[in-house]
């Protein structure tokens, strides 16, 4: 199982790498905040740490802490990363050049 | 339902990657982004269904907390800000990442002190390193994101904090954490303190670390604070041994290297350099082939009749035309050239304003078309044919001594070869040097003309007379 998980991780970083080579510079911004907004998965291990029940106060205080957090990045990340890429407008279509 | 929720996070990585590779042009990207949203949502339900949750009243505070701050931030901020807004927003995923490992680690002790792994089989010094990994990069992600966002909005000073021993304070500092590492990482279940000491210290470590990085190298900074927000995610992931997490934070760690990479290579130099030089902290000394000569001073009157005759003109902006403000009526201009028949781009260094892109969506903002912005391996082989150059608040990525000058710092940068164009007009407020102190032969070039003044009030004086006539 861990050794899965390594070998997921490996690949992950070699798909990463070619996946944004291919983004041209002039979307590096939005790429940044819409990554932003993908690291914001950490939700995920927020949520399991707030939902369980059979831990200490501390890790509820913990937990709900680390959700609202990543929930910001999320929501924040995305829909900045939306309102950007709404102003990229083409020669034809909008554009008044 | 586990196999279940296994399925919806493989679903949740396919769209996350099918949306990265829609950002590999503007006309899909906006779709991308919005299918990346739609798994995150699908990783966010399935999450919920997780046999380890039991109460929701936490988590619906939490996220309705977060959606709240999120989205009306993201709503209000000013294109302008956009670097310190991604680098404040970078900080949080850092310290949410820090707080999954803290709190997994609150999880995990009670079974750790009777020497078992909490739940399942992971040998409890993987979990620990896992733990104190998120924990160290998320900290050094939180406080790093912080001071680049207080550096980015002007709320500290943006030139490069240094103090004598800097380079031992930091190694030091990195020995502690290290040493802690290796000694929580044994015995996690007696080292509760020493746990509490990492935290610490990995906010001091972030600190220290973007201290002395000066303003115009943040492009390199937050690219890389970018990738260690992803990795921090990604050191959760091993934690809770969750493939999307896994997966998801190393698209953004790499992401992030790449642009570091892009960065450091558009500077020439590496990332070493960068993060511990201090460039920019000292003026230059002058070098014997110090430019010499007198700038030509041309009025925008007669700057007018040069762009009135011209047929193509490439505007070469730079941080000052975010600071000036001036993008909307650059592309004002640049229509009005347009209509008068001459063929316009936007010519834009990688490394141009604060964050890498940055001028592509301040011209985007102002509706420039994403055909007229030009890369500078694209536009520096058409150089010789333009007639106008306009450089709007950049130096460093327009200074020849780049390609000329063996003793300047800055030499082997690529550069937009301005200087290769017919004319060259230069709107700045004064002869003052750029970021990195550097004299520049360009204002003393045959073919350079300095417009003096605020480039705002220029091009709208420029923008008036092509009105007029």
């Amino acid at each position: 199982m861990l050794l899965l998980l390594l070998f997921t991780f490996v690949l992950a970083i070699f798909l990463g790498f070619e996946l944004i080579s291919k983004v041209p510079s002039t979307l590096h911004t939005p790429l940044m905040s819409g990554s932003n907004a993908i690291s914001g998965i950490t939700i995920v291990g927020a949520l399991i740490a707030a939902g369980e029940t059979d831990s200490g106060w501390v890790s509820y205080v913990l937990g709900t802490a680390a959700v609202a957090f990543a929930t910001i990045n999320v929501v924040g990340g995305y829909l900045v990363t939306d309102r950007m890429l709404a102003m990229f407008k083409s020669k034809q279509g909008g554009g008044k050049a | 339902m586990s196999a279940l929720i296994d399925l919806s996070y493989i679903a949740a990585s396919i769209l996350f990657i099918y949306g990265l590779k829609a950002l590999s042009s503007p006309a899909t990207a906006r779709k991308g982004n919005l299918i990346s949203a739609v798994g995150m949502l699908i990783a966010v339900v399935a999450t919920l269904f997780d046999k380890h949750i039991i109460g929701y009243q936490w988590i619906l505070a939490g996220v309705l907390i977060g959606t709240a701050i999120g989205a009306i931030a993201a709503m209000r901020v000013p294109m302008t800000s956009m670097p310190e807004f991604v680098a404040l927003f970078n900080g949080f995923g850092g310290i949410a990442s820090l707080i999954v490992g803290w709190a997994e680690y609150e999880r995990n002790l009670p079974s750790w002190t009777q020497g078992v792994p909490h739940g399942g089989d992971t040998p409890i010094a993987f979990t620990a390193t896992a733990i104190y990994l998120a924990v160290l990069i998320g900290g050094v992600t939180f406080t790093g994101s912080m001071v680049a966002y207080l550096k980015l909005s002007e709320r500290i000073s943006g030139k490069p904090f240094l103090f004598g021993g800097q380079q031992i304070v930091n190694g030091v500092l990195l020995l502690a954490v290290l040493g802690c590492g290796i000694a929580y990482a044994v015995a996690p279940a007696d080292t509760y303190w020493l746990f509490m000491l990492a935290i610490a210290l990995s906010f001091v470590l972030g600190v220290m670390a973007t201290i002395p990085i000066g303003g115009a190298d943040m492009p390199v900074v937050i690219s890389l604070l970018n990738s260690y927000s992803g990795l921090a995610a990604c050191a959760a992931g091993f934690i809770i041994l969750n493939t999307v997490l896994i997966v998801s934070g190393s698209l953004v760690g790499a992401s992030g290297i790449i642009l570091t990479m892009i960065m450091c290579k558009a500077m020439n130099r590496s990332l070493g350099n960068v993060l511990f030089s201090g460039f920019g902290s000292v003026t230059a000394k002058k070098s014997g082939a110090a430019a010499q000569g007198e700038a030509k001073a041309l009025s925008p009157e007669d700057a007018y009749y040069v762009l009135e005759a011209a047929q193509s003109v490439v505007f070469v902006p730079g941080y000052g035309m975010a600071v000036a403000q001036a993008q909307h009526v650059v592309r004002e201009l640049g229509e009005a050239l347009h209509k008068n028949g001459a063929e316009v781009n936007y010519a834009i260094h990688p490394v141009a304003g604060r964050m890498p892109g940055h001028m592509n969506v301040l011209l985007a903002e102002a509706n420039v078309p994403y055909e007229q912005l030009v890369e500078m391996d694209a536009i520096n082989p058409m150089m010789d044919s333009v007639d106008v150059a306009i450089v709007i608040g950049a130096n460093d990525v327009v200074n020849p001594a780049a390609r000329q000058d063996e003793s300047s710092p800055i030499y082997g940068m690529p550069i937009i070869d301005v200087d290769k164009a017919r004319s060259v007009f230069i709107l700045k407020r004064s002869m003052a040097s750029g970021f990195a102190g550097i004299d520049n032969p360009l204002f003393f070039a045959e073919n350079a003309r300095m417009v003096f003044g605020d480039a705002k009030a220029t091009v709208q004086s420029l923008l008036a007379q092509f009105k007029e006539n």
